[in-house]
């Protein structure tokens, strides 16, 4: 029986602070003693399995416990020891990534999200996550709180986001389903993105047939802080008050974190409520009220709600200091009445924060907090027993350590198997020759131009706030890498968000390194030094062993070239279970694990458009020209092509590329740069002549196919354009780099030709590529 | 002159415009809380872009009840300046300090994009300084800023040359393409009758710093402190 104190019983006095100083000892013991009253049932093995738990961890829970848990006690597990919580079918590999790096404050999984110098005392903390379960039921209010959850974890950490990018995949455009999809994930990122008030500064779109059922919703938020001023997740100081602010806790998306664990099927209609509800301005008041509490001393820790909300934030904070809490959930402003102790647990109610105060500087932070108009209620005490104790109608109605609870600590860790599926080896087997070359590479052209993958995403694009916060500086030079001004200062901050998930699927190990490289080129290509990366993983069920193959070899291609390019892991997330489950089996999505990168500017001076700046400027290949068209959007969508190889890859080329990109930027031998990627040559060439309207006159090389030339999508190739005067001295470094670089031609006014063949003007095939997605969705 | 700028709970572009204010013209800057009711002495107010208290309802419909709108209102109507920007125009027309109002935009979407005015008002303060022949490169971001009003009062604004700014295309053409909202006769911003209240969808304050390669917006602040020949 639990050593009760009077003020235990006394529901009038509510709940006393005495039992903080219950010694750990008594309080394990009295974990296992605890009495389950009549109104909390236990729980049984049904109701594990129903949410989420396997039978071998229900017997786990019940040996840490030494009893069996009641419902509320197991719920807690269940969303704690979700894959979405806990990462235990990830973490052994998450574990094998570069986390170490020069400019690392706070490296991966210590913090809500990483932090980097970037010198003058700022640090920048920046990381990526998906919302794709939740926007696949309800895509305005997946999507939305999405945004809404990436940016408190990001200002949780006490710095202001101050760009946004997202990476979105959907399935095929003509399909109804994803023009809805796609609406109202557009929609959700917009309205909340900008009512908060941070402007997005780039992204990508990708449309394929496998994530018809399931999309991908990836959201980045980078912020900057005065690196001293950092509000740390941890908890610590028994007798330190806790509390909750924010918006009130209502029913929804409970079970979200459970259900983010789930395969999408026709029943996940069923889980609506498992979707949870954004409202963006209490957001922005919530923002602007805890930038003001970083600038106090009454924090000793903060931490956002997201998944399985007051659970995950009491017991992390706990376990992160080695503390326990007592928390009293009659205390916890709710939207309705008569809410059940394991709903207020389990609420996934955006826009709410957990925050440790240091005891005596209360007014301070309920100051703040009034200001704003914001809930800020005491809810609770550390202690020092390591124990969570849940309180409510003067009972406890769960009590458990907060160590066992928590990734890194007990929460289970599943090494998982995996095979090489058969297409690997088939697609490898890709032959050019059995492609024939079209006869009319201009309507070729076209079609690439006006093809959802590669035409302009301005439909999408201009719902987003861009532009708030004046520090956008793309907006008027376009730049591969999205380039954020950090005011008063010298200094940029350049951003991209990369994945090309075909290349994944056809060689995970190569297709990740590639997205690696190709986020390094455009932050390299935009006059930044890459800095650090966060990742976000989205993959199919890991309890398949082939698609925790395609898992291993993301993890296995990130890591090497993340330690060629010097840029550590700063954190993410991992999102399996993303496929559609229908009658003939599973179906994963491409593997799709997106880098979000970011890059240092030291010198505003030495940032870089990637437009044609000039009719009669001259055109450079930097890179080496490979005939290849393995994994190409040409091959897959003119050709039909479903399967091949990956493209073209080396990465001690690739960065041997890159460096002398770098110097031809510091050197000002350049006056644009732009990467070749999706599309190839000739889409590179198009989009740099958007702008201004002008267009290039090239010859390609007769050793390699016209097609391939044009439109392959071999790695390593970055284009540039000079003034002729310039030439000589651009020559000289070249050669002395030793990057292999070719004369394609020049810009022209307008017209767009190839190998003296007209490919029709850029302002008359514009149209196309403008509009096509709005055609589509329309 | 001594600006306020007011920030209201769901401001967004208090921040950008006393940056502008401050740095880019050399101005003294008192930012005001919607809360207070004390203007401090400032000779020009404020009223940035942003959702001032969540606009769930109807674009600044609750912010004309603030306690400081109740200031602004006085010191418009006797005489102050006040300059309305994006969700600062839909609280002016709103608290009825200028004619008409702010519709959701024809497209029903959120537009973010630069576009093109031409200044009409010559007389304005906001406008006088201005290159009547030149098309300004500023950008908009709002999902309610299609303006309308019923036909006699264009017809006053017209004949009281309170019309600030129409969009037009680069070229200084005003017609239907260059329209990205559906405003009644391209209107992008205009005045009250004495011309100290003026209220715009398009954001100034995002292009007057030389960092974000565009510094059209600058020289409406120019025309305002008599900077630039009338």
């Amino acid at each position: 029986m639990l050593k009760k104190s009077n003020a235990f019983r006394s529901p009038q006095k509510g709940f006393n602070y005495l039992c903080a100083r219950i010694s750990r000892s008594n309080r394990i013991d009295s974990i296992r003693k605890m009495e389950v009253t009549k109104k909390q049932e236990l729980a049984t093995l049904e109701q594990a399995q129903e949410l989420g738990l396997l039978p071998e961890e229900f017997d786990q829970i019940k040996e840490i416990l030494g009893r069996t848990p009641n419902f509320t006690e197991m719920s807690i597990f269940s969303v704690m020891w979700s894959e979405h919580c806990s990462y235990k079918n990830s973490i052994k590999w998450l574990k094998t990534l570069p986390k170490d790096g020069p400019h690392m404050l706070v490296e991966a999984g210590e913090e809500n999200a990483g932090l980097v110098d970037i010198g003058g005392g700022l640090a920048c903390c920046f990381k990526i996550e998906s919302h794709n379960h939740p926007s696949a039921l309800e895509p305005y209010q997946g999507a939305a709180t999405g945004v809404g959850g990436i940016n408190r974890d990001i200002f949780t950490m006490g710095a202001r986001p101050i760009a946004q990018l997202n990476s979105l995949r959907f399935g095929d455009p003509s399909l109804p389903k994803t023009k809805w999809l796609v609406k109202g994930v557009v929609k959700g990122i917009g309205d909340y993105g900008n009512s908060f008030g941070v402007p997005i500064v780039g992204g990508e779109v990708f449309f394929d047939e496998s994530y018809n059922t399931n999309p991908l919703v990836n959201a980045f938020s980078a912020g900057i802080m005065d690196a001293s001023k950092m509000m740390s997740a941890t908890a610590s100081g028994p007798g330190n008050p806790v509390y909750i602010v924010g918006s009130s806790t209502g029913k929804d998306g409970i079970h979200g974190a459970a259900f983010a664990s789930k395969d999408i099927t026709e029943d996940s209609v069923n889980d609506l409520p498992s979707v949870q509800v954004g409202d963006p301005f209490q957001e922005k008041l919530l923002l602007e009220a805890t930038l003001e509490l970083a600038e106090t001393d009454a924090v000793v820790g903060m931490q956002d709600m997201g998944a399985a909300g007051i659970t995950c934030s009491t017991s992390e904070m706990s376990a992160a200091g080695g503390v326990g809490m007592i928390i009293d959930l009659d205390k916890v402003p709710t939207r309705q009445e008569n809410m059940k102790d394991w709903e207020i647990l389990l609420s996934e109610s955006q826009e709410r924060m957990l925050v440790v105060v240091e005891k005596g500087a209360e007014a301070v932070v309920e100051a703040i907090f009034e200001k704003w108009d914001l809930n800020c209620e005491e809810i609770g005490v550390v202690t020092d027993t390591g124990i969570l104790e849940f309180w409510m109608h003067g009972e406890i109605c769960a009590t458990l350590p907060a160590e066992p609870l928590v990734l890194g600590g007990g929460a289970p860790v599943y090494e998982r198997e995996y095979s090489e599926p058969a297409y690997y080896s088939e697609f490898k087997k890709f032959d050019i020759s059995t492609v024939e070359q079209p006869s009319d590479l201009k309507e070729v052209a076209e079609f690439m131009l006006s093809h959802p993958n590669i035409a302009s995403k301005k439909w999408v694009s201009e719902q987003y706030d861009s532009m708030v916060g004046t520090a956008n500086m793309s907006t008027n030079a376009p730049s591969d890498a999205g380039l954020v001004n950090i005011k008063g200062t010298n200094k940029a901050l350049a951003m991209t968000v990369d994945c090309n998930s075909r290349y994944v699927h056809a060689d995970p190990e190569k297709g990740t390194s590639i997205a690696v490289a190709e986020s390094a080129r455009n932050i390299v290509c935009s006059g930044g030094i890459p800095s650090a990366i966060t990742n976000c993983l989205n993959f199919g069920n890991p309890y398949n062993p082939e698609s925790y193959w395609h898992f291993v070899g993301a993890i296995k291609g990130m890591s090497a070239a993340c330690i060629k390019f010097s840029t550590p892991v700063t954190g993410g997330n991992v999102s399996f279970y993303n496929q559609s489950v229908t009658d003939e089996g599973e179906e994963p999505v491409l593997p799709t694990p997106t880098i979000g990168m970011l890059g240092v500017v030291e010198n505003k001076d030495q940032t870089m458009s990637m437009n044609f700046k000039c009719k009669g400027d001259l055109i450079f290949l930097i890179g080496k020209a490979v005939e290849d068209i393995g994994s190409s959007e040409y091959l897959y969508s003119y050709h039909g092509v479903k399967g091949s190889s990956a493209p073209y890859f080396d990465l001690e080329e690739e960065f041997a590329m890159q460096e002398a990109v770098k110097g031809l930027i510091q050197n000002k031998l350049i006056n644009a740069a732009h990467d070749c990627a999706d599309g190839g040559l000739f889409v590179t060439l198009f989009e740099m002549g958007l702008q201004e309207n002008l267009g290039f006159d090239v010859i390609t090389d007769s050793e390699i196919r016209e097609d391939a030339y044009l439109f392959g999508e071999a790695q390593g190739r970055v284009l540039v354009t000079l003034d002729e005067n310039t030439e000589e001295e651009f020559i000289d470094y070249m050669i002395e780099c030793g990057t292999p670089f070719t004369l394609l031609g020049h810009v022209t006014r307008g017209k767009m030709v190839v190998d003296e063949k007209h490919f029709g003007f850029v302002e008359e095939v514009r149209s196309g590529y403008d509009n096509k997605i709005a055609e589509l969705m329309n | 002159m001594k600006f306020g700028v007011v920030t209201f709970p769901g401001s967004n572009c208090d921040q950008d415009m006393i940056y502008v204010l401050e740095t880019m013209l050399g101005q003294e800057v008192v930012n005001l809380w919607h809360k207070d009711t004390d203007l401090q002495g400032t000779d020009f107010i404020v009223l940035p872009g942003g959702f001032s208290y969540g606009d769930y309802l109807r674009s600044g419909a609750i912010a004309k009840y603030s306690p400081i709108m109740e200031k602004v209102i006085e010191h418009a109507n006797s005489g102050g300046f006040v300059l309305g920007v994006c969700n600062g125009f839909q609280i002016l027309c709103e608290s009825g300090l200028l004619p008409g109002a702010l519709l959701h935009n024809n497209n029903q979407k959120f537009i973010c994009k630069n576009v093109f005015l031409k200044p009409e008002s010559k007389t304005a303060n906001l406008t006088k300084g201005l290159n009547h022949d030149k098309a300004y490169k500023i950008p908009i971001a709002h999902g309610e800023g299609r303006y309308f009003a019923d036909k006699n009062t264009l017809e006053t604004l017209a004949s009281n040359d309170q019309i600030l700014f129409r969009y037009c295309d680069e070229n200084n053409l005003v017609n239907e393409d260059s329209n990205p909202n559906g405003s009644v006769e391209n209107i992008a911003g205009i005045c009250n009758e004495a011309k100290n209240v003026f209220g715009m969808m398009p954001h100034p304050e995002r292009a007057a710093d030389p960092e974000l390669s565009n510094t059209d917006g600058k020289a409406l602040f120019e025309s305002v402190l008599g900077l630039v020949g009338a």
